[in-house]
């Protein structure tokens, strides 16, 4: 450390400097600009905090060998999911992000800030492309508060206080929505069946008194749901609204919610070129018509495309300012601030690189590689699927069969270096399958679950009088 | 002409780069490709057949998304173009977003966070595999604790308003725990404090009730008494708040809050100023929040990921987010023996706020950023903003036409809410035009400054980042714009004159018949073509 104490990051630590600015202000010290704080509120003393690494080297080091405690996804092979996902980032996309004009600006107007304005109104419009539908936020938080934010949004417009909650829900993500919504809405769960909803089950509890339907699609378990017309007939047919939480990876193949009458579309962009980042990469897109009804209800920032006065020229500004709880505090619609703009960006790169075919290209091989790892471990004796619905990226297995816990199984492969994927209950095992898990990787872990069956884990299956596999439909057979 | 070069003009003669760069749409070329997918292996296509022609044709897009297909340098240029027509805090003098703490970010930590030993890393890991995040995730929630004084930290939420909400749900969670969550049905906060504090108060249900300083620009304490009652759940104030003015009577406010049974929430997004000079906890404050981003030295990202501390007292620690990192062992002072590991939420707790463990790339750059400073460093910062603020309010006040409102005289800690209330009496200038007009000298001027209850508002906050010639360099353009705006009020009127668009036409904007949110909305409102049905052709 020098003495006196200069730092890097402050370059009036320099005494020549600090000594002519307290001149000119005529302070003896800074504690004068301390006038205001009581004594009794001084601290007094040095705060007890480690010793520093002022000089770069040695901070790199220290965090640097800190970090080389973690023995990462590349390291391990993967099977994780269950809300943040291992898909390929494009160089391209980090580049952009890293660059300092983006990654150190802030909240600066359409003309100094004109690129943000742009990438950000770009962001909005390849997610609208990707979704069929007119509208999309900047980026919230993540997908929870997206989604907490479309129910509420649901439950303004309405005046109702009912949300029938038709899939299997992130139970983290559920945490977070009940939470913010519990003084406003009411949470009713109509039980799945066979991995996706009871349109049936749902018809009979909705009424005028329902504010939106909640579907999950992939759900919690990588279900996708196959009746969201039905589900959006009925709800539209009670005067609620169908508001759908999904992840945007799959829809170059898949069709998107708002073609099948979804009104309000919802969830995280962590897939579309973000790092896993052990878990700190989120952002959260609400996708809506062009319907002021909606629209006014939103709390996040929206950019617009302006005219300026050269003809040809794109200018930008916040469409409907006036909702926000910048313009009028706890009248706006919930509040804005600091959210995940950055990765609005991110996911908006990542878009025009992987084009229309691209993402055709990636659904299908995500639908592809989960078939295919539904099929390999679905063949190992004792192993079932969780249900017959079409998959994208995740599904389940059913271990209670093979006479092994979920937990037993992922304590037993990780002696092995795999992370088989997360338990959700005691015999099943939530899976997630990326375009990062080759096919290798899928039948290394499913040889290494099928070696189990001779070790210690999944002894007592052989005492247990069980089906041992199950033969897995065709997608056809799964919709008829 | 030949050498030597003339002596430079007073002041810089910038200009900001102008691509007229096309939305991105507008480059799409059939057939190019951006960036390609890995093949499917021929053993999973032979074993599952065709995929996409296999799915139910309800489920199955018929026609492709209607993304741009660009070549991947085309997209790289563009975005760079882009990235050029934005004033990032790293290229100016950034101190004229005041309430934002816009201070360096140093780049040392962003190399730190991009390597694949964080990147790679997902959170369902096996939490021996996730050491090293780990003691950073807790280690940087004890440093946290000191500075607050508080006894637990959450770092789960990722702004600066997430980490309110946090505040105010734990808050609610802690009267509904003690049977008291109907009676309290209120909250108390001052205009000066972040409207978030507002705004998140009436999402979790709370009735608001909103203070007004006193004629000095103080918050009200007896205004405080008078409305504080067995209904109020809590206070929810900043301190300094935006004006900069440092309320000298918080603690006689935490204190009469705490006698009617209410809780103290304390914003602390304007900490800057105060780092190892006092502190939330010896206040009396049961909650309170830093920014990350603002505090601690995170890059700002265009508007956010940003990163949220909530500090909380012992008793409020049960309602704090999860999953929580726990330390074990260690108990002999070795650090070496200790083990961090995950646990669950509790019973108590209002759980998950955000995914997982939060923001963790910028709690590592904030980790690195303290282990740079120190206690020393910290103080440093506190002592330095607050330094650079007292003598940027000094040179602000002597440009005719500004003004600081309130505690006339007195010191500030670290920013001021300005005025050009008299400058705008005397040309009709309006502080909006005025902040147009700085960015013509590639000054970033910001036009928020909710409540707009000081007149013609401008708020400066100098941050301990920026030197002493750089304060100059800011000063001496708003004293350049006032004078235009005297003898030359077309000038700074007609702004901007030498950024990348020219004065852009706002009235677009709050029509819903004439706004386009995105190209798709565009195409279809004024050219009349309709975005391709993907549905397929039952």
């Amino acid at each position: 450390m020098t003495e006196p104490f200069v730092h890097p990051y402050i370059p009036n630590t320099a005494p020549e400097s600090k000594a002519a600015m307290l001149a000119a202000v005529g302070a003896a010290s800074v504690d004068e600009f301390y006038a205001d704080v009581p004594a009794e509120l001084r601290l007094g003393r040095a705060l007890d905090l480690p010793a520093p690494f002022t000089a770069e080297q040695d901070l790199v080091r220290h965090v640097e060998g800190l970090l080389a405690k973690n023995v990462s996804t590349r390291q391990r092979l993967s099977f994780l999911g269950a809300g943040t996902y291992n898909h390929y980032v494009p160089a391209v996309v980090d580049e952009v992000i890293g660059r300092s004009e983006f990654l150190t600006a802030y909240a600066g107007e359409p003309y100094e800030d004109h690129g943000r304005f742009q990438a950000l109104f770009q962001y909005q419009s390849l997610m609208a492309e990707l979704l069929a539908m007119d509208v999309v936020n900047v980026p919230t938080y993540d997908g929870y508060q997206a989604t907490a934010t479309a129910l509420s949004m649901a439950g303004r417009m309405s005046g109702r206080r009912r949300i029938l909650v038709a899939s299997d829900v992130l139970p983290a993500k559920l945490s977070k929505v009940r939470d913010f919504v519990r003084v406003h809405l009411d949470l009713e769960f109509v039980e799945t069946i066979d991995g996706v909803a009871d349109v049936a089950g749902l018809v009979s509890r909705l009424g005028d008194d329902v504010a939106a339907v909640w579907v999950e699609t992939p759900s919690h378990t990588g279900a996708v749901e196959a009746q969201l017309r039905q589900i959006a007939d009925a709800a539209h047919a009670a005067g609620a609204v169908l508001v759908v939480g999904t992840d945007p990876i799959g829809y170059g193949v898949l069709t998107p919610p708002a073609e099948q009458g979804a009104d309000i579309v919802c969830g995280d962009i962590q897939s579309l070129g973000l790092h896993q980042w052990f878990g700190g990469a989120h952002g959260g897109f609400i996708a809506v018509h062009d319907d002021p009804k909606f629209i006014m209800e939103m709390p996040s920032r929206l950019f617009g495309l302006a005219t300026t006065d050269v003809p040809g020229e794109y200018g930008f500004g916040d469409v409907a300012y006036d909702r926000t709880s910048f313009a009028h505090r706890e009248e706006g619609k919930e509040w804005v601030g600091t959210a995940a703009a950055l990765w609005g960006i991110a996911a908006g790169v990542y878009l025009a690189l992987m084009g229309p075919q691209g993402m055709r290209d990636l659904g299908e091989v995500l639908l592809a590689r989960t078939r295919y790892a539904q099929q390999r471990l679905a063949a190992i004796p004792g192993i079932a699927l969780g249900d017959t619905a079409v998959h994208l990226r995740e599904f389940t297995i059913d271990l209670s069969g093979a006479g092994v816990t979920a937990a037993g199984l992922v304590e037993a492969l990780r002696a092995e270096g795999i992370e088989p994927g997360v338990p959700v209950g005691e015999h099943r095992l939530l899976v997630c399958i990326t375009e990062m898990t080759s096919q290798a990787d899928i039948d290394r872990l499913a040889e290494a679950i099928a070696g189990l069956d001779t070790g210690s884990a999944l002894l007592d299956r052989r005492d247990a009088d069980h089906q041992t596999s199950v033969s897995i439909p065709t997608l056809e057979e799964q919709s008829a | 002409m030949s050498l030597p070069v003339a002596p430079k003009p007073a002041l810089r003669r910038f200009h900001q780069a102008s691509w007229d760069e096309p939305i991105i749409f507008e480059l799409s070329t059939p057939g190019e490709r951006g960036v390609l997918v890995t093949g499917l292996e021929a053993g999973v296509r032979d074993a599952v057949g065709d995929v996409v022609g296999d799915l139910p044709a309800g489920l199955r897009r018929a026609v492709p998304p209607a993304l741009p297909e660009m070549g991947q340098m085309r997209v790289l240029k563009h975005y760079l173009r882009l990235s050029q027509e934005n004033l990032g805090a790293d290229f100016n003098v950034d101190i004229g977003q005041g309430t934002c703490t816009m201070k360096y970010a140093p780049k040392v930590n962003d190399q730190l966070v991009g390597t694949p030993a964080l990147t790679a890393m997902h959170p369902l890991q096996d939490p021996a595999d996730a050491q090293g995040v780990l003691e950073i995730v807790w280690n940087t929630e004890r440093m946290i604790a000191e500075i607050s004084g508080m006894d637990e930290v959450s770092l789960h939420t990722q702004g600066g308003s997430a980490a309110i909400w946090s505040n105010i749900a734990m808050i609610r969670a802690y009267h509904e725990a003690n049977g008291e969550g109907e009676q309290r049905r209120e909250v108390i906060t001052t205009i000066f404090s972040h409207p978030s504090n507002a705004a998140a108060a009436k999402a979790a249900g709370y009735d608001v009730i909103t203070l007004y300083p006193d004629a000095d620009g103080y918050p009200d304490l007896d205004a405080l008494k008078r409305a504080l009652s067995p209904r109020t759940a809590a206070i929810m104030v900043t301190n300094p708040e935006d004006t900069g003015i440092y309320n000298p009577a918080i603690k006689e406010w935490v204190d009469a809050a705490h006698g009617v049974g209410a809780l103290a929430s304390y914003d602390q997004a304007n900490a800057n100023g105060i780092l190892g000079i006092t502190r939330a906890r010896d206040a009396g404050f049961d909650v309170c929040h830093f920014n990350l981003h603002k505090t601690f030295g995170t890059p700002h990202g265009c508007g956010g990921p940003g990163a949220g501390a909530n500090g909380v007292s012992a008793a409020l620690a049960p309602f704090l987010p999860g999953p929580r990192v726990v330390r074990e062992g260690g108990a002999d002072g070795s650090a070496s023996s200790a083990r961090f590991v995950v646990r669950e939420p509790g019973e108590q707790s209002i759980g998950a706020v955000a995914p997982f463990f939060g923001v963790v790339p910028n709690i590592v750059r904030a980790y690195a950023w303290m282990m740079a400073l120190g206690a020393d460093g910290l103080r440093a910062v506190a002592e330095i903003a607050v330094l650079n603020n007292n003598y940027l309010l000094k040179k602000v006040l002597e440009i005719p036409g500004a003004s600081a409102p309130y505690a006339t005289g007195r010191r500030r800690i670290e920013q001021v809410r300005y005025s050009w209330q008299e400058l705008f009496e005397e040309t009709g200038v309006t502080s909006e035009e005025i902040g147009v007009r700085a960015s013509d000298f590639g000054m970033h001027y910001w036009t928020s400054h909710h409540p707009y209850v000081v007149p013609q508002p401008f708020t400066l906050e100098p941050t301990e980042s920026y030197s002493m010639a750089e304060l100059d360099e800011y000063a001496a353009v708003l004293a350049e714009i006032a004078r235009e705006a005297r003898e030359d009020a077309e000038t700074v009127r007609t702004a901007p004159h030498r950024q990348t668009v020219h004065h852009t036409h706002h009235d677009d904007l709050d029509d819903p018949e004439r706004w386009a949110i995105t190209w798709r909305a565009y195409q279809r409102k004024y050219f009349g073509i309709p975005a391709d049905s993907t549905e397929a052709a039952a």
